[in-house]
């Protein structure tokens, strides 16, 4: 499915310029509950603007409209033995690579790989005064201008329409196999999972989940099998599953009952001081808590541990983040030069 | 307009005589940066040893409205650091140390006068090391890095300078210290850091930085293949990154680089060959031997007229000798080089440098390549002499034609040296008037008198109109928001 929705996109924002008309940019709506319900506004639905405007597997580069679902986009790049070397998660079947960018999420490969800003090249946006712009290209190589691209990542269209992007994209590991080590307390997983990421090993995820510590290898099958042996652990059988349910947030851990905060701190940082479950990812750079404990008590206890965290999913409470006050007045200047009339949901905070 | 005595005076109370410049002599150092075409003579640079320093210096200068010229160590190739009329120089070379290596969390915080290589050269203890490596590394300084998002030969399967680095403090010129992005691996809000890698020195002075460390590849292995023509070298870059192979690092040289670096340095390179083709690999063992034999396949399908592989170090820094000294070997047979730093799709390659030597003979300029193949970022060096009236002027013609060429195929006229002072006639060329206000709205976000490195990076609409460069797109006339004079 391809189509070209530019135009009558790009009108919609000129309209709603012309009588101040607050909008809300939705894709495929699964992220909603992250971004949370927009004041009484109008909605620009992008989910008909789609289709791969280019690939070409040998420039590892891909173009494509904002509204094309996730699933064919990754389903053609595997078409080639290649990949979105962030491996998102999609939070439901019809996400868009529009909506997965605006949110900025990345999965388990993110510390090995990189982040979806990482991988963005270029981007074409409309701005909140109905100018259609373009930014970066499809070259890997590219400091011409402030990087506009990448700070569209992220920003839930607080910035800005997502039209069209180029991404860099990555061969496929030839072998993927995963390991499982004994069970440990969460103090000592750190350790050890900071000591595996200090090391050569070809490692393209590593987590701790119900206590125990867990590690994909990637590469060529004579390296992967040779690490598998030497690194320790045993090998799980249930790996990739237990990777894809992580990153959609299916395990049990997730079930439980609480809020769910998203927490980013130093990967080998001792844990904050917090009663709930934890589950560690990207070797404990995201680890997730799932509490029963005010965001009071979790901001503060974050700050002091040196972290920062997010209300991923809960009780739609204010104070789901905190931002110093310096930046967030700069934040409010930044957004000001993309939306100088404030037509987009601004960053919920 | 001159500085006032009065100015200069609380420099002086600020960061005291011996962290203040004003000698003619001594200010000569810092008229130009590497790209040694371009000058200017400052009248003042300001050497701090804190950020507290550079934060009042910056107070001071928006108090007064006095132009600011952040500089690390002026290896720049776009006169990014070259100073401007009425304005200071703040120089953050005394800023020179190592804060923080933490081998657990693999970081290292550091003052941004830090040279890049020292980093790897602290984090190497550690069986860690910092992976963007400008060929310059061994004298620029990560503040600059970070200032122009600087890539290097490994960049392109580590990343370049964005990809590594995880939090930096910025001082506005508010003179308030903003900490972006954060000791793990992102931080709430908009994506600041990225926005402020590769600002050129607009939106604020790097003050510190925090950048990740990846543990050192037990094995590497280095192929270096000949081959009778630069077309055949580069379709075989493009047939390499198809074949699946993400190479540590894939670099070209034609011909008359390898002889100029084989006459500098013999290093033992083929001097029949039209282009060599340097291929990194690393990794495991196991992998590197796999990833080798699939590049020996495909190289030689490619038409590689021999193939030499490099295991052990010493081989290995031969095989790197030449490209590494290449820009110094050129020096020898020039007087003077021209540096470009274009980027294309990959399967222009070809097709672009055949152009390149068409252009060569139109302007009776002999051109150099040795470049980041593997990334699609060119370097072709014009050879000129300074000493010949008009040449230089010559040279930047050429070069501008290359820009144009690369932006005409769906590339960009900066890879990674930045667009400094020399490439804003090209921004014009390469954004719409659209863009270049939105990237004007931004920079006002963060320095509304525009004091930070003011005339460098993003033209105004004005600019381009008084240099007659104008993008065209789909026919469409240019800037037309603009009167035409
Ligand atoms: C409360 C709630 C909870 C849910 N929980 C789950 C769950 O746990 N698991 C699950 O599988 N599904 C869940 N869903 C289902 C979900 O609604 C989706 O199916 C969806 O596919 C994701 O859409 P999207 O990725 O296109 O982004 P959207 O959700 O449409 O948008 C995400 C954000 O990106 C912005 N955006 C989108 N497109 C653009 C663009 N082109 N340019 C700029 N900004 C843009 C939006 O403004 C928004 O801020 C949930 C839905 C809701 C309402
Ligand atoms: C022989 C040679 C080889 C090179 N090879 C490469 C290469 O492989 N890859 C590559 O990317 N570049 C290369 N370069 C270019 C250059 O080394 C890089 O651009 C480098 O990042 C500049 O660092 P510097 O410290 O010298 O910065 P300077 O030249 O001093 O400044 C560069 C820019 O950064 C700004 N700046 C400097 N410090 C700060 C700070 N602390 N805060 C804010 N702004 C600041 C300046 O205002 C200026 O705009 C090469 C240069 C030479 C001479």
């Amino acid at each position: 499915m391809a189509a070209d929705r530019s135009a009558e996109l790009r009108e919609h924002i000129e309209r709603a310029a012309a009588t101040n008309t607050p909008l809300r940019i939705v894709g495929g709506n699964s992220k909603a509950f992250y971004t949370g319900p927009g004041a009484g506004v109008e909605l620009l639905e992008v989910a008909e603007h789609t289709g791969i405007v280019g690939y070409e597997p040998s420039e590892l580069v891909v173009t494509v409209r904002a509204g094309t679902r996730l699933a064919e986009l990754e389903a053609a790049l595997a078409g080639h033995g290649q990949m979105l070397g962030f491996e998102p998660p999609y939070f439901g079947a019809d996400a868009t690579i529009g909506g997965t960018l605006a949110c900025g999420f990345s999965g388990p490969r993110r510390p090995f790989a990189g982040s979806a800003r990482d991988f963005v090249l270029g981007c074409k946006i409309v701005n909140g005064l109905g100018e259609e712009l373009n930014f970066g290209g499809q070259v890997i190589k590219n400091v011409a201008g402030f990087d506009v691209s990448r700070l569209m990542v992220g920003a839930l269209g607080s910035l800005g329409l997502l039209l069209q992007c180029s991404l860099r994209v990555l061969p496929r590991p030839e072998t993927e196999t995963t390991v499982a080590f004994a069970p440990s307390e969460a103090a000592a997983a750190i350790e050890f999972m900071n000591r595996l990421a200090g090391r050569p090993w070809p490692l393209s995820a590593l987590a701790y989940a119900g206590g125990r510590v867990r590690a994909r290898l990637s590469g060529a099958s004579a390296a992967v099998s040779a690490a598998a042996t030497k690194i320790g652990g045993d090998i799980d059988a249930g790996g990739d599953a237990f990777w894809q349910d992580l990153r959609e947030q299916r395990l049990p851990f997730f079930q439980q009952p609480g809020n769910l905060w998203r927490i980013a701190m130093a990967p080998a940082a001792p844990q904050p001081e917090l009663a709930g479950d934890w589950l560690l990812d990207w070797g404990g750079a995201q680890r997730w808590l799932k509490t029963r404990e005010s965001a009071e008590s979790v901001h503060r206890a974050c700050a002091a541990a040196g972290a920062q965290a997010r209300l991923f999913r809960g009780e739609a409470a204010p104070d789901r983040q905190r931002i110093a006050p310096e930046l967030a007045a700069l934040q409010r200047r930044v957004r000001q030069a993309f939306d100088p009339l404030g037509l987009f949901v601004p960053l919920p905070d | 307009m001159p500085l006032s005595a009065a100015f200069t005076r609380q420099c002086l109370d600020l960061l005291g005589a011996a962290n203040i410049v004003t000698e003619p002599e001594r200010l000569r150092v810092y008229e130009c940066d590497g790209l040694s075409a371009y000058r200017t003579l400052p009248e003042l640079v300001a050497l701090p040893e804190t950020a507290e320093q550079v934060l009042a210096l910056m107070r001071l200068c928006r108090e007064q409205r006095v132009p600011v010229v952040p500089r690390g160590a002026g290896t720049g190739l776009a006169a990014g650091a070259m100073p401007v009329a009425g304005g200071i120089v703040v120089g953050l070379s005394k800023m020179n140390r190592i804060l923080a290596l933490d081998p657990l969390n693999r970081t290292a915080t550091v003052q941004p006068g830090v040279r890049n290589l020292a980093i790897s050269e602290a984090a190497k203890a550690h069986g860690l090391f910092y992976a963007p490596d400008p060929s310059s590394q061994i004298a620029c300084s990560i503040g600059g890095n970070i200032a122009e998002n600087a890539g290097g030969v490994h960049c392109l399967k580590y990343g370049l300078t964005v990809h590594n680095v995880l939090q930096i403090k910025l001082a506005t010129i508010d003179g308030e210290l903003l900490t972006l992005g954060g000791p793990g691996l992102d931080a709430p809000g908009y994506d600041l850091l990225a926005l402020a890698i590769g600002s050129e020195g607009l939106l604020g002075i790097v003050v510190e930085a925090t950048v990740r460390l990846l543990p050192l590849p037990p094995a590497t292995r280095v192929l270096l293949s000949a081959f009778p023509s630069v077309e055949q070298a580069g379709a075989a870059v493009a047939a390499v990154i198809s074949s699946g192979l993400l190479p540590a690092g894939l670099e070209l040289m034609d011909n008359p680089a390898i002889r100029a670096t084989e006459a500098f340095v013999h290093a033992g390179y083929p001097l029949d060959a039209a282009a060599l083709l340097l291929c990194e690999l690393d990794g495991l063992p196991e992998q590197v031997a796999a990833d080798s034999e699939r590049a020996i396949a495909v190289l030689t399908a490619a038409g590689a007229s021999e193939i030499r592989s490099a295991d052990d170090e010493a081989q290995r820094k031969r095989f790197w000798a030449g490209r590494k000294a290449a820009f110094p070997a050129v020096g020898r047979i020039a007087s003077d080089y021209y540096c470009m730093d274009g980027t294309i799709p990959r399967k222009h390659l070809a097709e672009v440098l055949r152009r390149i030597s068409e252009m060569s003979a139109e302007f009776g300029l002999a051109v150099v390549n040795v470049f980041h193949a593997g990334d699609g970022n060119l370097h072709p060096l014009i050879l000129y002499d300074n000493g010949v009236d008009g040449e230089f002027a010559k040279a930047e013609a050429f070069g501008g034609k290359i820009l144009e060429l690369c932006v005409a195929v769906g590339g960009t006229i900066t890879g990674e040296h930045g667009v400094g002072s020399e490439k804003i006639p090209y921004m014009c060329v390469q954004f719409g008037s659209g863009e270049l206000q939105q990237f004007q709205r931004l920079k006002r976000a963060f320095d509304p008198y525009a004091l930070l490195n003011p005339g460098k990076a993003v033209p105004t609409l004005h600019r381009c109109a008084e240099l007659g460069r104008m993008h065209v797109h789909r026919g469409e006339l240019p800037h037309p928001d603009l009167e035409r004079f």
